[in-house]
């Protein structure tokens, strides 16, 4: 009979939370760059990047988290691909990321208004020349808080990919509990060290935007 | 590709992805009902400062605003126990997506609260309208109008989150999903189905949340 103290667990719990922290950072990153490409496609002038740009938005919104993870990591094993969890994880929240910074940059580059447009027109500008020196900047600034507050949405997706058996805060949480006895305990310290990740990033989310707001 | 998709069993299974469907829409219509009732209650303490009410209703929001769902049905159905409150699976399931969707719904129906124009209740109070009515009509009608969309995205996104249920053995329709998939080992076109049954309930919810705020919300004229 192996005991847990209550350093223990809190050591086991802290390699889990690396594992969070690392996960979102990665999925973030990358979901960030994909979520560019994917912003690129659904406001541009194509027709058929735009229409993929959107369903690939509209799939990964519209359906749950857990069950993309489901299908990336029973479905890429069919094509004989070896998939980890950490990888299905990585690539599901990616994914997932993507989809929805894309549709929130969207929204800022609509926020814009027109007339910018318009005024870019005038001075010849190109597409890419209005883009780069006249839309994206002001852009930028809009998106700046609701994407500080999607973070939040990134890390507490992460706790989703414990089920498909990736070794996270979750995880490491549930296999403690099962050993130690002490859900209660063991829980509430995993959603206190969620709340540490979370709440200094939704509070910064909060405070852009208050700022944001009274510069207008 | 050597694998064969085979989607012919999903008709014998029929009767069970019916059932994983109405455990969800279930779960849905309970939480998204009773948790936007606690954002309206959330929503006038916080504005109001009503004591207690308002700052514990602040730590609330923060509190499940910044935690994984799955963590908080993880405490209300293994945690909770040790504490004397013993809850089955459907209770504590419900429990924590009346208790998620009501920390959303209430910082979104604050934000709608705040957005009436002071004049709107001056003059309100000029016709002789009373506290009651002025809030009623006046303030939460119009504040519900305004972030009905964002109040259903919200409850869209929960019924979406509530596929993590099944790690307390709600039989919802990711548990039945689950199941299926143990049974017949076709996991991906189990699951592949089951999604796409998630995403045209996202849709029919989308679209039940615009009815009710039209019939609920914006007609029915001052009586």
């Amino acid at each position: 009979m192996i005991s847990f103290s209550l350093w223990d667990i809190v050591r086991n719990l802290a390699i889990g939370g690396a594992l969070t922290l690392l996960l979102s950072l990665v999925a973030f990153v990358l979901g960030g760059a994909a979520g560019l490409l994917v912003l690129f496609a659904r406001i541009g002038k194509w027709r058929v990047p735009r229409a993929m740009a959107q369903m690939h938005i509209e799939l990964f919104q519209g359906t749950p988290l857990l069950l993309q993870l489901f299908t990336l990591f029973f479905g890429l094993s069919l094509f004989g691909l070896d998939m980890p969890a950490w990888l299905a994880a990585a690539l599901g929240l990616t994914l997932f990321t993507s989809a929805f910074l894309a549709e929130i940059w969207r929204g800022c580059v609509e926020a814009v208004p027109k007339g910018q447009w318009e005024a870019s027109a005038c001075l010849a500008m190109s597409y890419g020349e209005q883009m780069r020196h006249v839309i994206l900047p002001q852009a930028m600034r809009l998106a700046v808080a609701p994407t500080v507050g999607f973070a939040v949405q990134v890390v507490k997706g992460t706790a989703v990919t414990s089920i498909i058996g990736f070794a996270e805060l979750t995880k490491t949480g549930s296999m403690i509990a099962n050993a130690t006895f002490q859900p209660f305990l063991v829980y509430s310290l995993v959603a206190l060290a969620y709340f540490v990740l979370c709440y200094p990033l939704s509070h910064y989310a909060q405070s852009l935007e208050r700022k944001l707001h009274a510069a207008r | 590709m050597a694998y064969q998709f085979d989607f012919a069993f999903i008709p014998d299974y029929a009767g069970m992805f019916a059932h994983g469907l109405a455990y969800t829409v279930g779960l849905t219509v309970a939480g998204g009902a009773i948790g936007i009732g606690i954002g309206i209650g959330g929503a006038i303490s916080r504005l109001w400062n009503l004591r207690p009410f308002g700052n514990l209703y602040r730590y609330y929001v923060e509190l499940f605003r910044n935690t994984p769902f799955l963590v908080q049905l993880f405490l209300i159905f293994f945690g909770l126990p040790s504490l004397g409150i013993k809850l089955v699976e459907w209770q504590a399931a419900i429990l924590a997506m009346v208790l998620n969707l009501g920390a959303y719904s209430t910082e979104i129906i604050r934000a709608g609260l705040q957005a009436t124009p002071p004049g709107q209740i001056e003059a309100a109070e000029s016709l002789a309208l009373t506290r009651w009515q002025t809030f009623l009509y006046v303030m939460l009608r119009p504040a519900l109008r305004k972030v009905w969309p964002a109040l259903s995205s919200q409850v869209v996104i929960t019924m979406l989150g509530s596929s993590v249920c099944s790690q307390i053995s709600a039989e919802e329709l990711t548990f039945v999903a689950n199941f299926i998939q143990s049974r017949n080992f076709r996991a991906f076109e189990t699951y592949f189905f089951t999604t796409a049954m998630y995403f045209g309930l996202a849709l029919l919810i989308r679209q039940a949340m615009r009815l009710i705020g039209r019939h609920l919300i914006v007609r029915r004229p001052l009586s």
